[in-house]
């Protein structure tokens, strides 16, 4: 088999994992760790495509994953801080519990 | 014996001619500035009027001195004017006017009599407000009469025939707000109404038997002899020839405006109005209508009459007017308002011009209406005078000794009360009524006419010898303090008293000229006029007739003053027929009884029809409408809001379950997501793929 | 493949699994921890020696010790649930599972035109950090002056909530 479909199917493995997470799990925290899963294995896929790809020399796909992964880190934290401050108005992280949209 | 030389024609048009029609137009043009006018003004009013009638009177004598000097140098003056009023087809109608000694002589009994009862007027109507508006009507009043005596066309004739009712209808009714004067005044306006339709349908056969109703014009009018000749061989039903159905159709309608039999009761109901309206209109010149109709379309009632015989038509009018001569003397006998004896009197005169006319011809008839215009206009401006000085009181039983209070009203009165019973020699109304007598006399058809009026000869004489004796004689049973009248209305009763007396004068055997005028013939002075055999007698028998009534008039009431509690003389001696003439025979409650019922019957049946058949068929209609309407609200209500409300509770319904979709847990949004990008990218490879 | 790559491969995985799966949420981060570690070194498996030590410095070093401190904050009123999954997990599971199914399949149909050592093994990209480094001040200088300004909203943005914070709690 060919290492980058190896690598791809990983990357694709991981996705899905870290996709199941967000769509199921009950904790706001957690759906924001499937949600850095996802994005881990995007960079997964750039960096793959980087090297078993024409030119590797122009770096795009590598450019590509650090600023991925820079945007990841900020969004992480304000996420993040965001759901704190949600814990401190309605006292819990459930997903579930927080309906009040509904319409 | 008169020369029996006929005058040659002058026809054509003069100068006078061309202006007739301002006779009749001036007083409707001022009648029309007085309407305008405000209350106020009676002055301007009262002088308009009078003004403009002297200016017809003025043009009126023109006319007459020109048809006299006409007659003068031996012409028999009639001279037309001619026009066509529209064209329908091919046919014209046409209008003119006529100026020949009939109408001369009319015209100037009319504006003259006219004037008179003007002046006599400013006098009586003095206390009343509506002074303005009767000034007014007495003005159109006195124009359409003159439109009727000079119209040479029976529908210019008819036009302002019914003008002239109209007018007598609105003064009748003068004071519209006493509920028995408008009653008269519909009562007059219904009866002669009646008589109306029968001489409209006498035009309309005329008009189409000889294409026109021009009377004269130049050969081609509808009475002259060629139109005469071809309605002569018309034949119609009860052996008439057209000729004299068309007359007998026009006399229905002269009956109605003269008050003859059976069309006489409105005649004294008319004596609501003011007194010198009943002067003007129904003893002078109104009722005179029908007579000078008969005379004008003399022609047409003598065609086909044979030398010293006469018609079928004149036949009839000779025999109605008879009998209405005596009926209403009857009647008379028996009343008690001085109004009403004058009235029936008035009656009773015009059954004797009509029966003049039939007998005699259109000279006898005419002189009776000309004196006794001016007799019973005078008697009745001499009971205007006596109500107006009694206070008001127009019963005969209250009044009484005023020839003392009076004496101006009273001599006048008297002279006018002789003429009219025909007192020998002196006074006009004796050679008027002998002129009928002597043609009843030699009557062919029979000699009834000639006794009855005889009889009403003696009757005229006793009920006016009654009425006489009532107002002026005995003890003043009313008002203490009666007056003499004003100068205003005294001088008019003078004038008209002279006239009484004066115009004798022309109509005696020895000086016929008035006959003479009117036939177109000469007249000279000739005492041997008298000499007429048979003449004599009949001026004896007459005049010891008058005095008969005289006498038993004088006898039976006199000096004497009954009170009005008291039963009459004749009362007492025989109530039953008393209470007969003193109910006029009860006619008025035969029509009541007969006509008014069935009209009655028919308003209630149309009334049924008109609310239970078409007033139920709209009904129905309606209800159809309400049915359908209803209906429609049940389609609308259940059917189509129905379908829609149920269409939007469907949207709601689907809408309540699309967002259950929106479960507000961010989850959901997700897996939603995820599955939306699953199928895109499936169907993306797929077609990639493909 | 070697065995190397395998073994990488299946820490990576079984840490992703852990992470998601595990009860206590501390043990996911701790898993979360591992699964970063694992990509870390399948970057550097790759030649991506620099990607491979910023994941380990910013994932690891940052965002992995941020998610246990939002734990560790976020834990206190935490009641026990029956279950740690929302409802109806199945929907989730099968969406996962239909991603990772089409994915796999467009993987796996077409390996022949994926470039790689099929035939030819390709060469190692010869990479140095001073290539990045004029590649950043070069080439890329926008993106990266764009993401320095991203980074200072999200600072800012942090601040401003944790102040509205203090605020809100007073």
């Amino acid at each position: 088999m060919n290492p980058l479909t190896g690598y791809l199917l990983v990357a694709a493995l991981l996705f899905a994992i870290g996709l199941a997470g967000a769509l199921t799990r009950r904790n706001a925290i957690l759906v924001l760790v499937g949600i850095e899963l996802m994005l881990n294995a995007a960079n997964l896929n750039l960096i793959a495509f980087w090297r078993y790809g024409p030119h590797p020399e122009l770096l795009t796909g590598m450019m590509f994953a650090i600023f991925s992964i820079a945007v990841a880190a900020a969004e992480a934290a304000v996420g993040l801080g965001l759901v704190i401050q949600i814990h401190r108005h309605a006292h819990t992280t459930d997903l579930d519990a927080m309906s009040r949209m509904k319409g | 014996m008169q020369e029996t030389i006929s005058f040659t024609p002058q026809l054509g048009t003069s100068a006078i001619t061309g202006i007739l029609w301002l006779i009749p137009a001036v007083p409707i043009l001022a009648s029309g500035v007085i309407a305008l006018l405000k209350q106020p003004k009676r002055r301007t009013a009262a002088t308009l009027a009078i003004g403009s009638l002297a200016f017809s009177l003025i043009l009126a004598l023109i006319a007459f001195a020109h048809v006299l000097s006409g007659w003068a140098h031996g012409h028999a003056v009639r001279e037309t004017l001619n026009f066509t009023w529209f064209q329908f087809g091919r046919t014209n109608v046409d209008l003119g006017w006529v100026l020949d000694p009939l109408s001369a002589v009319m015209l100037v009994m009319v504006t003259f009599v006219g004037l008179l009862i003007f002046i006599y007027s400013t006098g009586y109507m003095a206390h009343d407000e509506n002074y303005t508006r009767f000034f007014c009507f007495l003005s159109l009043f006195a124009g359409a009469m003159l439109g009727v005596v000079i119209a040479n066309s029976l529908l210019l004739l008819f036009m302002f025939w019914e003008l002239v009712g109209l007018t007598s209808y609105l003064l009748i009714g003068f004071w519209y707000l006493k509920p028995s004067a408008a009653a008269a005044a519909k009562k007059a306006f219904l009866t002669t109404r009646v008589g109306d339709v029968f001489f409209l349908l006498g035009i309309v056969w005329l008009f189409g038997d000889t294409g026109t109703l021009l009377f004269y014009n130049s050969g081609a009018g509808s009475i002259e002899s060629h139109a005469l000749l071809g309605l002569l061989i018309e034949r119609s039903a009860f052996g008439l020839s057209a000729a004299g159905a068309i007359g007998l159709l026009i006399f229905a309608g002269a009956a109605g405006k003269s008050g003859q039999f059976p069309l006489h009761v409105w005649l004294p109901d008319a004596m609501e109005g003011p007194t010198p309206v009943s002067a003007l209109i129904h003893a002078a010149t109104m009722v005179a209508a029908g007579v000078y109709l008969i005379a004008r379309v003399y022609p047409l009632m003598q065609a086909g009459a044979l030398a010293g015989g006469t018609t079928t038509a004149l036949t009839v009018v000779t025999w109605v007017g008879a009998f209405t001569a005596v009926f209403a003397a009857l009647i008379a006998v028996a009343q008690n308002d001085i109004k009403r004896i004058l009235a029936y009197s008035t009656v009773s005169q015009l059954g004797y011009m009509m029966a003049g006319l039939g007998m005699g011809g259109v000279a006898v008839g005419m002189f009776h209406l000309i004196t006794h215009a001016f007799f019973k206009a005078l008697l009745f401006m001499g009971a205007g005078s006596v109500i107006h000085g009694c206070h008001e009181e127009q019963d005969v039983r209250r009044m009484g000794g005023l020839k003392s209070d009076m004496p101006v009203t009273f001599i006048t009165y008297a002279i006018g009360m002789l003429a009219l019973c025909g007192f020998p020699l002196l006074f006009s109304g004796f050679w008027s009524k002998d002129g009928i007598l002597e043609a009843a006399e030699h009557f062919s058809v029979s000699k009834g006419p000639f006794y009855m009026l005889v009889l009403g000869a003696l009757l005229t004489a006793f009920y006016m010898t009654r009425q006489v004796s009532y107002v002026f004689f005995g003890v003043n049973r009313g008002a203490k303090n009666a007056h003499e009248s004003p100068t205003s209305m005294t001088v008019p009763l003078g004038i008209l008293a002279f006239f009484a007396i004066a115009l004798g004068a022309v109509g005696t055997p020895a000086w016929p000229w008035f006959r003479s005028f009117l036939d177109g013939r000469a007249a000279t002075l000739e005492w041997s006029g008298f000499s007429e055999p048979g003449l004599a007698a009949l001026m004896v028998t007459s005049s010891l007739v008058v005095f008969l009534g005289l006498g038993l008039g004088w006898w039976l009431y006199g000096n004497r003053s009954p009170q009005p509690e008291d039963p009459d003389v004749l009362e007492s001696a025989a109530p039953v027929p008393w209470a007969w003439l003193r109910d006029r025979l009860y006619i008025d409650e035969v029509y009541t009884a007969t006509v008014i019922a069935f009209y009655g019957w028919w308003a209630r049946v149309a009334d049924w029809l008109d609310r239970r058949v078409w007033g139920g068929a709209v009904a129905v209609v309606a209800w159809a409408f309400g049915l359908w309407a209803q209906l429609n609200r049940f389609l609308d209500t259940n059917v189509v809001d129905g379908s829609f409300d149920k269409s939007c509770e469907e949207l709601s319904t689907g809408g309540g379950l699309l967002s259950r979709m929106q479960s507000g847990r961010v989850q959901t949004y997700l897996r939603l997501l995820a599955l939306a990008v699953v199928a895109l990218a499936a169907i993306l490879i797929w077609s990639s793929r493909a | 493949m070697s065995i190397v790559f395998y073994v990488i491969a299946g820490l990576s995985v079984a840490g992703a699994l852990a992470a998601v799966l595990l009860k206590n949420t501390v043990h996911c981060a701790l898993a979360l921890t591992l699964a970063f570690a694992g990509l870390a070194l399948l970057f550097l498996e790759l030649d991506a020696q620099f990607a491979g030590f910023a994941q380990i410095l910013v994932y690891i070093g940052a965002v992995a010790i941020l998610v246990v401190f939002a734990i560790l904050l976020t834990r206190g009123s935490e009641t026990p649930h029956e279950t740690v999954y929302s409802r109806n997990p199945l929907v989730g599971l099968v969406t996962a599972a239909a991603i990772f199914a089409v994915l796999g399949w467009a993987v796996l149909h077409s390996s022949q035109a994926l470039p790689g050592p099929a035939g030819t093994p390709t060469a190692e990209p010869q990479v140095t950090v001073m290539d990045i480094g004029n590649a950043l001040m070069g080439r890329y200088v926008l993106p990266l002056e764009i993401v320095a300004l991203l980074l200072t909203a999200a600072l800012i943005g942090a601040v401003i909530v944790a102040m509205h914070e203090k605020e809100a709690a007073r």
